[in-house]
């Protein structure tokens, strides 16, 4: 492919064109993701230094334990969202793995088969998802919040008001225990592998252009030969495979299986997303802005919790800098605007106008 | 032209990640820096450390405000510190960060309402070997994994008290009725067992006519009351033992010729009950004073903090204004009797 860029280049010689309006160094530090990079590292930075048992290993710890059920569903939520489409049913789905891992273990099933099983619900979930957005073709606000309800129903359905609570203790230690002698929980190990590939499904596969384009003009992306259903029910059914798992992971993290687990966690999903940088109207996003944006989250929780604030405060606090952040966007495409004269050049003083 | 796009913006993306990178590099500095750090802040060892903090199942419940607000009176009596941190919501996970922060604070004692028995266990545990006490009150967790349980009644008292408040406001004798919750509603049904056992051995002459179940749904509960007054017109009381129940037969009672003529019992809230106490529609009910159930939580917490007991059954221990108490079997304290409401106190609850 290179070569041939090569050879076409050699022959028209005419005219060249930069890949980009503006250098490297202005590209990475004047973006979404290095804000929200930033803000993570100057919190890090603030809290080490203020408040009073931040920086120990075990703060980190109890902080990632806490934020995987979060870090695990952005990732395929950061595609759905980059397609223009939303996914709201993911914590429902977490809640139906996790009520259908306790009733298989309950019936005597080992720990790992009832897992798989629930896998494939959560598979199943979300193809059904799927199905009704790309077949049926309707929107998907509309049928993730019906099966939102439908799939806590059925958990809470499944197991009424009880909970399972007898489950293997060497998996619950697994998912507890720690790499080595460090303080990182192994499960982090799961998170990383599965951020590993979605990365590079996003950001260098064929499909993860498609992702992109389809956010920014499906139709469009339609004529240059991306397939719009199929993408888009791959990155439902994945969804509800890893928001499955994630079910699981919270069903041994507590050691119980409730139909109610993990309720409203949707919410946290998106916010975590949406402040990481990615356009709730598709097409523009990036999975390290969206990693470090539910780091964020889950650091600043953490912090304030220790400085003993309440959780009143602490969700008065995120709510803030999540409006902020979108606003802010909002804001500097506003200005972009104002700068930019319609041919394409720079008014004069911009400092003056504002 | 799409696939030269891609390979130059990988440059680009490459330092994206690379800027990810410095920000996980920064985590595990965090992390190091830590270690070396010594545990200066550690408030254990020397004197007694009475930073108690109570844990509600969610903020902005009234009742727990009320037990809360008893626990910091205590608190303030024995020159403790006293803070309140819980999740907005009432879930586990959310109570499991906060019990997390309190264990890495090194607080003295946690006093702890549970929103699920065996999701919190391991973290209170981890809150108990780094030294932390940890005492349940109003919903317990798993007895292995908190060091009490102060309970706020048993099915007992809370039988005895309701029978006793409708003997006393019907003269002892005539038809009564039961407005419960559900058919199959498992603490209710205990209760009414023991209701009948008291009432044949210690009351011959009040007759048990009917039980009826109003769902915990408040129309139901409303009509049923209709009902019972229609099919028993003799009827002289009516107990329910469930707040909605008693909330919906006072709201039909208050409007109808029946206000005065039949008396209602059973427990109930001071809040949803406040009208039609000061009215006159219901005498007196019943339920625990969730103050005095925070106070006591507290003065457990520091018996266990300073040693003076262990949690291990018959060890005894002072509690300010409610005097002593002993600790029973399984590591539960016992608040008292039930609480009875009437007009004269009614006015000093607030849940």
């Amino acid at each position: 492919m290179t070569t041939e860029s090569v050879i076409t280049g050699n022959k028209t010689t005419a005219r060249t064109y930069k890949d980009y309006g503006r250098p490297l160094w202005r590209r990475l530090l004047v973006s979404r993701e290095a804000a929200v990079i930033g803000a993570l590292i100057l919190v890090l930075i603030v809290s080490n230094s203020t408040v009073r048992n931040f920086g120990t290993p075990i703060t980190f710890y109890y902080l990632l334990l806490d934020v995987l059920p979060i870090l695990l569903i952005a990732l395929p939520m950061t595609l759905i969202i980059i397609t223009g489409e939303i996914d709201l049913s993911v914590a429902s789905t977490m809640g139906l793995s996790s009520v259908v891992l306790g009733i298989l273990h309950q019936g005597g099933l080992p720990i790992e088969q009832a897992a798989l099983v629930a896998l494939v619900v959560g598979a199943v979930a979300g193809a059904i998802n799927g199905f009704l957005i790309t077949v049926v073709g309707l929107p998907s606000l509309a049928v993730t919040i019906g099966t939102l309800a439908l799939y806590r129903g059925l958990a809470v359905g499944i197991l009424g008001t009880t909970a399972v609570t007898d489950f293997t203790k060497s998996w619950k230690d697994f998912v507890k225990s720690k790499i080595g002698d460090s303080s990182i929980p192994t499960v982090i190990l799961i998170f990383i592998v599965l951020a590993i590939i979605f990365i590079i499904l996003l950001h260098f596969t064929p499909f993860g252009r498609g992702v992109f384009a389809l956010g920014l003009n499906d139709e469009a992306a339609k004529f240059s030969g991306i397939n719009v259903e199929r993408t888009k029910f791959i990155l439902f059914v994945l969804s509800g495979v890893i928001s499955a798992l994630a079910g699981i992971y919270y069903t041994l993290r507590f050691g119980t299986a409730r139909g109610d687990n993990a309720t409203g966690l949707e919410l946290s999903v998106i916010a975590a997303v949406l402040l990481g940088g990615v356009s709730i109207f598709g097409g523009r996003g990036a999975l390290p802005g969206v990693i470090a944006g539910v780091l964020l989250i889950g650091t600043l929780g953490s912090a304030l919790r220790l400085a003993s604030v309440t959780s009143d405060v602490i969700n008065i606090i995120t709510g803030t800098l999540l409006v902020l952040s979108v606003v802010s966007t909002s804001f500097l495409a506003w200005l972009h605007k104002k700068r930019t004269k319609p041919g394409g050049k720079k008014t004069g003083s911009p400092a003056a106008k504002s | 032209m799409f696939q030269k796009f891609s390979r130059t913006s990988g440059v680009a993306r490459a330092g994206a990640f690379a800027a990810l990178a410095v920000s996980v590099a920064l985590v595990a500095t965090g992390c190091s820096a830590g270690t070396s750090d010594p545990e200066a802040s550690g408030g254990a060892g020397g004197d007694a450390n009475l930073a108690i903090t109570f844990v509600p199942k969610n903020l902005g419940n009234a009742y727990f405000d009320t037990s809360d607000a008893g626990g910091k009176e205590a608190i303030e009596e024995f020159g403790g510190t006293y803070d309140e941190q819980a999740p907005a919501e009432g879930t586990p996970d959310g109570q499991v960060s906060f019990i997390n922060t309190l264990t890495q604070q090194q607080v003295g004692g946690i006093a702890l309402s549970a929103n699920d028995p065996t999701a919190l266990c391991d973290a209170v545990n981890e809150a108990r070997d780094a030294g932390v006490k940890v005492v349940t009150f109003d919903s317990d967790t798993s007895a292995d994994c908190r060091d009490l349980y102060i309970n706020q009644a048993t099915s007992e008292g809370i039988a005895k008290v309701q029978v006793d408040l409708i003997a006393e406001q019907i003269g002892d004798e005539g038809q009564v009725a039961i407005l419960s919750a559900t058919a199959n509603a498992t603490n209710q049904n205990a209760w009414i067992d023991l209701m009948k056992a008291d009432l044949e051995a210690n009351h011959p002459n009040i007759e048990l006519v009917d039980t009826v179940y109003g769902d915990d749904d408040d129309q139901t509960s409303f009509d049923k009351t209709e009902a019972l007054l229609q099919t028993y017109p003799d009827l002289k009381g009516i107990i329910s033992p469930t707040t909605v129940g008693i909330a919906a037969a006072a709201r039909y009672l208050q409007t109808s010729d029946f206000k005065g003529k039949v008396q209602l019992t059973g427990l109930g809230t001071p809040n949803q009950m406040r009208d039609y106490v000061t009215d006159g529609t219901v005498t007196a009910f019943a339920l625990w004073n969730p103050a005095d159930l925070g106070y006591l939580a507290a003065y457990a917490t520091k018996a266990l903090i300073e040693g003076t007991i262990t949690g291990a059954e018959g060890d005894k221990f002072d509690a300010g204004k409610l005097g002593e108490y002993t600790v029973d079997a399984d590591g539960t304290v016992l608040l008292g009797d039930p609480y009875t409401f009437n007009k004269d106190n009614i006015g000093d609850f607030d849940f």
